[in-house]
């Protein structure tokens, strides 16, 4: 089951350059959330402060409170346990590419010192088949290498390998930009299926796709949520004219 | 108002339409329908390491900091044993020399009078040096341009290739070559034509019909120090963007032409860098240099003559050092060999930096 | 509308074509210039190691491989106990060199990339990289040598090794940069503590070409006598304790090509031999490897 995510006055630098500011939201369970908004607003950057990677940069810092099932992730847990329980699957698909698929989807586990062999094998079956890939790999788990798969096979890969570490929120970056438009609906029809288990957050330029799969946008524009509500009310009545600006294509 | 088509949903409307939780309900931080998987209990209690992070950073910087050891322990070695004759001798080891009553002729290293004079090998080390660079740096910027601009495709690799392996060849085996061909072929060829032909010039004298001297080993010196020197040519010279190769060419340029100003004049920075490259290893350049030089502290004008560097005085005798003094005052050539080889190293390696821009440049 | 056709106007026609001439001459002057120089340098060098190939080619017997070196005089002999004194040697020197090197460079890629740390230490290895290795060896001398009293296996070791740490920090350094950020990102992501996801994802992905800067610097090495003159100092006889002084290749061949023997020559040229083909086959297997791409479909 998945958790709620409650950020309160978030604001985030890279160096001096003030990417998110002010920012006040509430990420329900179990739901899907669309973020959108046009190139360099901020929303990457938003969710990356939702597990703690934002930070990985050097001349970045954070402030505010972000409360995910509760717990505050800033202030009462390290960055590597938070990772554990908020997983996230990259724009780029990234397996690691001197392991096979069989390897890439148990990282999560054996780096972290799980070694039960059995537990392993079913984790793994179990989570290829959340995210689709299992038929089209399932004889080939540990000859081929995660590297060689098509790119939307890479995603699903990438996508088994967060859930493996069962985590109770999904991260995606922009998930399918990458990829074909036939991978692109089976990673939509994936995160239809999945958010009944987890509490999902999808970046997305693609207006459409946060509208097929999110029940709850939020619109970014310059580092500053403009306005974040249910998706249907987003594209059909916004609130602010900036939304309606970037529903309509006026900019963005 | 509609503003936007609403695309179509796949899910009813009542799903659509339905309001999340408030946050006023959120669940707790263990979610209580279903017991927490197995796994995330397992994760969960694997705690954050940071002690592990922590100590594996430390152990990285303190090998990291193992190169900085390294220069401060040479050093520290070197300044420590040449106390002696530092001592003994003072900044006159550098400059001065004995002056022998018998023949009235300076003697500078007299290990049975104790009297010490670092002249000889600072001279036969320059001028060894000299020559290779002479003889070495027109060839090896031609080659590196015949490589970069003018080499049809198929046969640039393998002549790379060919050039890195006789860069990793080792010294002792170039000296070994060295005694057994070119020593022969100078001793019985070159030099007798040099001394009927040049002699007048006061270089090319007739008193050593060895084949050994400095002429042999600034020819080994240039063999040895050609492969680093046209490589990073080569390097630098590939570091020049296409888009100034492209403006000249477009001006109406030959190929000459663009490659002198298009590419030469842009990396001359860092083809003088390989220069001095090439010139420090010369300066260190050690086996091949003993085998093939004489080995006599002697400052003479011929350049067939006999005479020896500082490295090459340093192999030759160090292990039968006759007195503290002796050995002191090789360790204060080494220490001099280790400063001069460390500034021209590095202000190689700047000039080099300079123009590549700081990527890190493949190791020679 | 006509053209000037005055007499300055022919003139600078004429001036045009010289100039274009001299230009075309020059172009394949300049062209003939470097091939000359190209072929000067080349031909020489390949004639060289194919000289040295010859020589080490008829020189090179079994007895070469398993016998130690006999009295002067007495035919037959080997260097067996040189081809094993380096061998413990370059032992000794990469358990010294290759940690600390591979440590050095994970350092300067994964933690202080940027830094001004990092930039210090890394000119500071090019530098050394150039210090002529006899004074490495007279350094090691004074600080192991002279506190032991004899000369000894050991000391040889350590002054490899330290010959060893910056070339191969560098390359290693090189090897991790290539890893793509993404995967670092990947590892971190996952919640792996930030030590496992350097060893296990970003070393293991850039493993190949870190071997294979391990092996470029070990071939050097290989071949270095200077440092081995006063540390190991050379053995007649069959030596493998660290504590004594031990033969190596190139201190043999160096002793051997300076003595008046023929038999002895005649050795010093199977050693050659031995040691350029441990070279050759050590350069070309980096090339091979970098090459193919050291990260096997990592982009």
């Amino acid at each position: 089951m998945g958790v709620s995510i409650e950020v309160t006055n978030l604001n985030a630098w890279y160096g001096t350059n003030h990417t998110l500011q002010d920012i006040d939201l509430n990420i329900p369970a179990n739901h899907a959330t669309a973020l959108i908004g046009p190139s360099g607003c901020g929303k990457s950057t938003f969710v990356r402060c939702l597990n703690r990677m934002h930070e990985t940069n050097p001349i970045a810092r954070v402030t505010g409170t972000v409360l995910i099932g509760g717990l505050d992730i800033y202030a009462d847990a390290k960055p590597v346990e938070i990772r554990r329980r908020v997983g996230m699957v990259f724009q780029r698909p990234n397996p690691f590419p001197t392991m096979s698929i069989y390897d890439n989807v148990a990282a999560g586990l054996k780096l972290n010192g799980y070694s039960n062999r059995k537990v392993l094998d079913e984790i793994v079956e179990k989570s290829l088949k959340n995210s689709a890939l299992w038929e089209e790999v399932k004889d080939e788990l540990k000859k081929k290498s995660g590297a060689s798969l098509s790119g939307g096979q890479q995603q699903r890969l990438c996508i088994a390998r967060a859930l493996a570490v069962d985590p109770e929120v999904l991260l995606m970056d922009e998930p399918a930009s990458a990829l074909d438009p036939v991978s692109t609906s089976k990673i939509e029809d994936l995160i239809f299926q999945l958010k009944s288990q987890y509490t999902i957050v999808i970046v997305t330029h693609n207006m459409q796709q946060a509208a097929r799969v999110a029940e709850k946008t939020g619109f970014f524009l310059n580092g500053r949520m403009v306005e974040f509500d249910s998706t249907h009310k987003i594209f059909t009545n916004p609130s602010d004219k900036r939304t309606e600006d970037y529903i309509t294509g006026r900019f963005g | 108002m509609v503003i936007a088509q609403v695309p179509e949903i796949r899910f009813n409307q009542s799903q659509l339409l339905t309001e999340p939780d408030l946050p006023g309900e959120r669940p707790s931080a263990q979610p209580a329908q279903q017991e927490a998987s197995a796994i995330r209990t397992f994760l969960l209690a694997r705690g954050n390491s940071a002690w592990a992070d922590r100590g594996f950073r430390w152990l990285m910087v303190l090998c990291a900091l193992s190169i900085f050891g390294i220069v401060v322990l040479i050093a520290t070695e070197l300044v420590e044993r040449s106390k002696l004759a530092w001592g003994a001798f003072g900044l006159d080891f550098f400059y001065k020399a004995y002056i022998d009553t018998f023949t009235g002729k300076p003697m500078y290293w007299d290990p049975v009078n104790s009297h010490f004079s670092a002249l000889p090998f600072l001279y036969g080390t320059l001028v060894s040096s000299l020559l290779a660079l002479l003889l070495a740096v027109p060839l090896a910027i031609g080659v590196a341009v015949f490589l970069t601009e003018m080499c049809p495709g198929f046969l640039r690799a393998p002549l790379a290739f060919i050039t890195e392996l006789l860069a990793a060849i080792p010294s002792v085996i170039y000296g070994f070559w060295a005694v057994s061909v070119l020593v022969p072929l100078m001793k019985i060829y070159v030099n007798p034509a040099l001394i009927k032909t040049l002699g007048w010039t006061g270089l090319f004298a007739d008193d050593n019909p060895t084949g050994l001297g400095f002429l042999t080993s600034g020819i080994i010196l240039a063999i040895m120090i050609l492969p680093i020197v046209s490589s990073l040519t080569r390097e630098v010279m590939t570091a020049v963007p296409t888009s100034q190769r492209e403006a000249v060419l477009a001006l109406g340029a030959t190929r000459w032409e663009m490659i002198r100003m298009g590419v030469l004049r842009n990396a001359r920075i860092g083809i003088v860098g390989a220069i001095i490259l090439g010139l420090g290893r010369a300066l260190g350049e050690t086996m091949a240099v003993a085998m093939v030089i004489g080995n006599s502290p002697e400052i003479q004008r011929s350049l067939l003559a006999n005479g020896s560097t500082m490295s090459a005085v340093i192999a030759n005798e160090f292990a039968e050092a006759s007195s503290d003094l002796h050995l002191s005052a090789l360790m204060e050539l080494g220490l001099a060999l280790f400063i001069v080889t460390i500034i021209v190293n590095a202000f190689a390696r700047m000039l080099v930096w300079m123009v590549t821009r700081g990527t890190p440049s493949s190791v020679h | 509308m006509g053209l000037r056709t005055s007499l300055g106007e022919e003139t600078l026609r004429d001036e045009h074509q010289l100039r274009a001439k001299l230009r075309t001459l020059a172009d394949g002057a300049a062209t003939g210039l470097a091939v000359l120089a190209t072929v000067m340098v080349v031909a020489p060098l390949v004639a060289i190691f194919v000289y040295l190939v010859y020589k080490g080619a008829v020189s090179l017997n079994w007895a070469f491989f398993t016998h130690n070196p006999v009295p002067v005089g007495e035919a037959g002999g080997g260097m067996a106990n040189a081809i094993v004194g380096s061998g413990i040697l370059l032992g000794v020197g990469s358990l010294i060199g290759i940690p600390i090197g591979i440590a050095g460079g994970i350092f300067l890629a994964e933690f202080g990339r940027g830094t001004r740390l990092a930039n210090a230490i890394r000119f500071t290895a090019d530098v050394l990289n150039g210090v002529p290795s006899i004074v490495m060896g007279i350094a090691v001398y004074s600080l192991v040598v002279v506190p032991q009293g004899h000369f000894s296996a050991f000391s040889g070791g350590v002054a490899l090794g330290i010959m060893m740490i910056p070339t191969v920090c560098r390359t290693t350094e090189e090897m991790l940069l290539m890893v793509p950020h993404a995967v670092r990102e990947a590892a971190l992501a996952l919640g792996v503590p930030n030590w496992r996801s350097v060893l296990s994802i970003t070393v293991r992905t850039a493993s190949a070409g870190i071997i294979t800067g391990c092996m470029l610097a070990f071939a050097r090495v290989a071949g270095e006598t200077a440092p081995l003159i006063f540390t190991a100092f050379g053995n007649v006889g069959w030596s493998e304790k660290l504590s004594e002084p031990i033969a190596a290749l190139p201190l043999q061949i160096y002793v051997y090509a300076l003595s008046p023997y023929d038999e002895w020559h005649r050795l010093a040229w199977a050693g050659a031999l031995v040691l350029i083909v441990l070279i050759v086959l050590a350069v070309s297997l980096v090339r091979y490897v970098t090459s193919r791409g050291v990260l096997k479909g990592a982009s």
